[in-house]
């Protein structure tokens, strides 16, 4: 059914801190390395080489410069995209054949490939650009968490969280349980503010993003300054010859 | 939005012939023999031979009938139980006509209901879609099923009816038109609320995450004919109402039906392409689009 579930037992999501990011694309590649070589289909490069390569990707990193309403220079942040796994998700109840599902038992939003008819309705419903299509498989691809890590007893226990957030060399991506109030995710966007990507768009997107601290503000002057000899205003010696010698000539 | 042609094909070619089969269900005209053989062929060819189009867009066509298992929640499966309902029903109602020449009227209202319901599940599938706010409007259903009913009495040679409803029609999508440019520019998602950055200053997309495209530049930020909209959306109305209107208020002549006929279809397939072309979706705001 691609009926929502009325609730799920918890909300496994990311927690993605744009105070940190430093835009290195380690977890792009990470992603399209774990979830080309395991569950589903292959994420696919197509004219890899040529002229206008193009393939799919769960995660992608843009970049925004926004100017600040209070003055000073612009600031860059850099802006880690991938599926939000929405409470509400737009992207579930349009599907016509019931391959998009939202998971009860821990929220996540998945594909199940052999029931795709790559219809590409799913894709239009993401406000987000979370889904694309295959360009080999035909198939929708998303962000899986990392379902086949996660539960994952074969492998080592810190190794049991999505691709991306264990790449991440700054930390800057957390995953965990946003619907328990006491998980560190939930903590964290408590702590830092986090907030919701479109929020008009009424998805109720589980993934959190951080805001960027306030900047530093550095004082205009040095508090020794007073005590400091102050600066000759005046040119000395040769300069102060060249100086004199130009302005009689001018 | 991308302008796929075996789209745009589908909802022309399947809106005017569920349009006219809507009109043969409601009896106008009522045809029998060979007359009602080439009537209902058009209609099912036209309805028929959309929804062939519209399986080509499908990365998996052969996986098509799963798509009747979710009309509970799906617009797209209600579709598709729509046209299998209302192909079934007008096949019954031409079958009996055609080979029996017998009339169940009540058969060809259902059928005719069936056919416009069709044509409303597919506007539907636009409708409800809030991340393109140009479709997020009360136009599609309206002008869906206007120009499939149109469309449909013009083919079924209704003359003293299409030509005023072909006035109101043209009225009613310039009407339509300037709307849904007041809701696309009031749209309250921006660049600001789509990347929450919007709360230190003003927000510019400084790099795309590559320098190619991708599946969602291709898919959803096309913007190639947005600059020609003007030009194309005046073409569309001369082609879908000026010129039939002018070819049916001549005197009757079978050619110039015709010609009123495919004047008609080509002003609708314009519409159509523009319907794809200058609809903006959200994640366009992304990649600075």
């Amino acid at each position: 059914m691609t009926s929502l579930p009325t609730h799920t037992e918890k909300s496994l999501g990311l927690v993605i801190d744009l105070d940190t990011c430093v835009g290195c694309h380690a977890c792009v590649t990470a992603c399209k390395g774990w979830n080309t070589e395991n569950y589903g289909a292959p994420l696919a490069d197509v004219d890899a080489y040529g002229a206008e390569p193009v393939g799919s990707f769960l995660n992608r990193i843009h970049s925004y410069e926004v100017q600040p309403d209070t003055g000073g220079p612009a600031q860059l942040f850099h802006f880690p995209k991938s599926c939000l796994h929405c409470a509400d998700a737009p992207c579930v109840t349009v599907c016509p054949t019931g391959a998009s599902y939202k998971r009860v038992e821990d929220g996540i939003v998945l594909v199940n490939e052999s029931d795709c008819i790559g219809c590409g309705l799913c894709a239009w419903a993401c406000p987000y650009g979370a889904r694309e299509m295959d360009p080999s498989e035909k198939v929708m691809k998303k962000c899986t968490l990392c379902v086949d890590r996660i539960y994952n007893e074969n492998l080592p226990e810190e190794d049991r969280q999505p691709a991306c957030v264990r790449t991440c060399p700054a930390g800057a991506r957390h995953f965990g349980d946003l619907s328990d109030p006491e998980s560190d995710v939930s903590k964290l966007v408590a702590e830092r503010g986090g907030f919701d990507l479109m929020p008009e768009q009424g998805t109720a997107p589980v993934n959190k993003y951080l805001p960027p601290r306030p900047k530093d503000e550095v004082p205009e002057f040095d508090v020794l300054a007073p005590y400091l000899e102050p600066v000759a205003e005046e040119p000395q010696g040769f300069l102060g010859w060249l100086d004199k010698t130009l302005e009689r000539i001018g | 939005m991308h302008p796929a042609p075996s789209i745009i094909m589908f909802s022309t070619l399947s809106g005017l012939g569920f349009g006219l089969l809507t009109m043969l269900g409601l009896g106008f005209p009522e045809v029998s023999g060979w007359v009602a053989f080439i009537f209902f062929a058009i209609g099912f060819a036209l309805a028929g031979g959309g929804l062939i189009s519209a399986t080509f867009h499908l990365g998996h066509p052969e996986r098509a009938l799963k798509s009747f298992t979710q009309w509970r929640s799906s617009w797209l499966s209600r579709e598709a139980w729509a046209a299998a309902a209302a192909m079934a029903v007008m096949g019954l109602y031409a079958a009996l006509i055609i080979f029996t020449d017998t009339r169940i009227a009540i058969l060809g209202w259902i059928g005719a209901a069936l056919s416009l319901l069709t044509v409303f599940t597919t506007s539907m599938i636009y409708t409800q879609l809030k991340t393109v706010p140009r479709w997020n409007h009360w136009s599609p259903p309206v002008l869906f099923m206007a120009y499939a009913i149109v469309g449909g009495l013009l083919m079924a040679g209704q003359v003293t009816v299409a030509v005023p409803l072909l006035v109101a029609l043209g009225v009613l999508q310039v009407v339509a038109w300037v709307d849904q440019d007041r809701k696309e520019n009031a749209s309250d998602t921006t660049l600001a609320t789509a990347t929450g950055l919007g709360t230190i200053g003003t927000v510019k997309a400084f790099e795309s995450p590559h320098t190619g495209g991708n599946y969602l530049t291709h898919e959803m930020a096309f913007r190639v004919a947005r600059k020609h909209a003007q030009t194309l959306k005046i073409i569309s109305v001369i082609l879908a109402v000026v010129v039939p209107v002018i070819l049916l208020l001549l005197p009757f002549h079978h050619l110039l039906a015709l010609l009123a006929v495919v004047s008609h279809f080509a002003g609708v397939a314009a519409q159509r392409w523009l319907f794809f072309a200058e609809a903006k979706h959200v994640v366009s705001l992304y990649y600075g689009r």
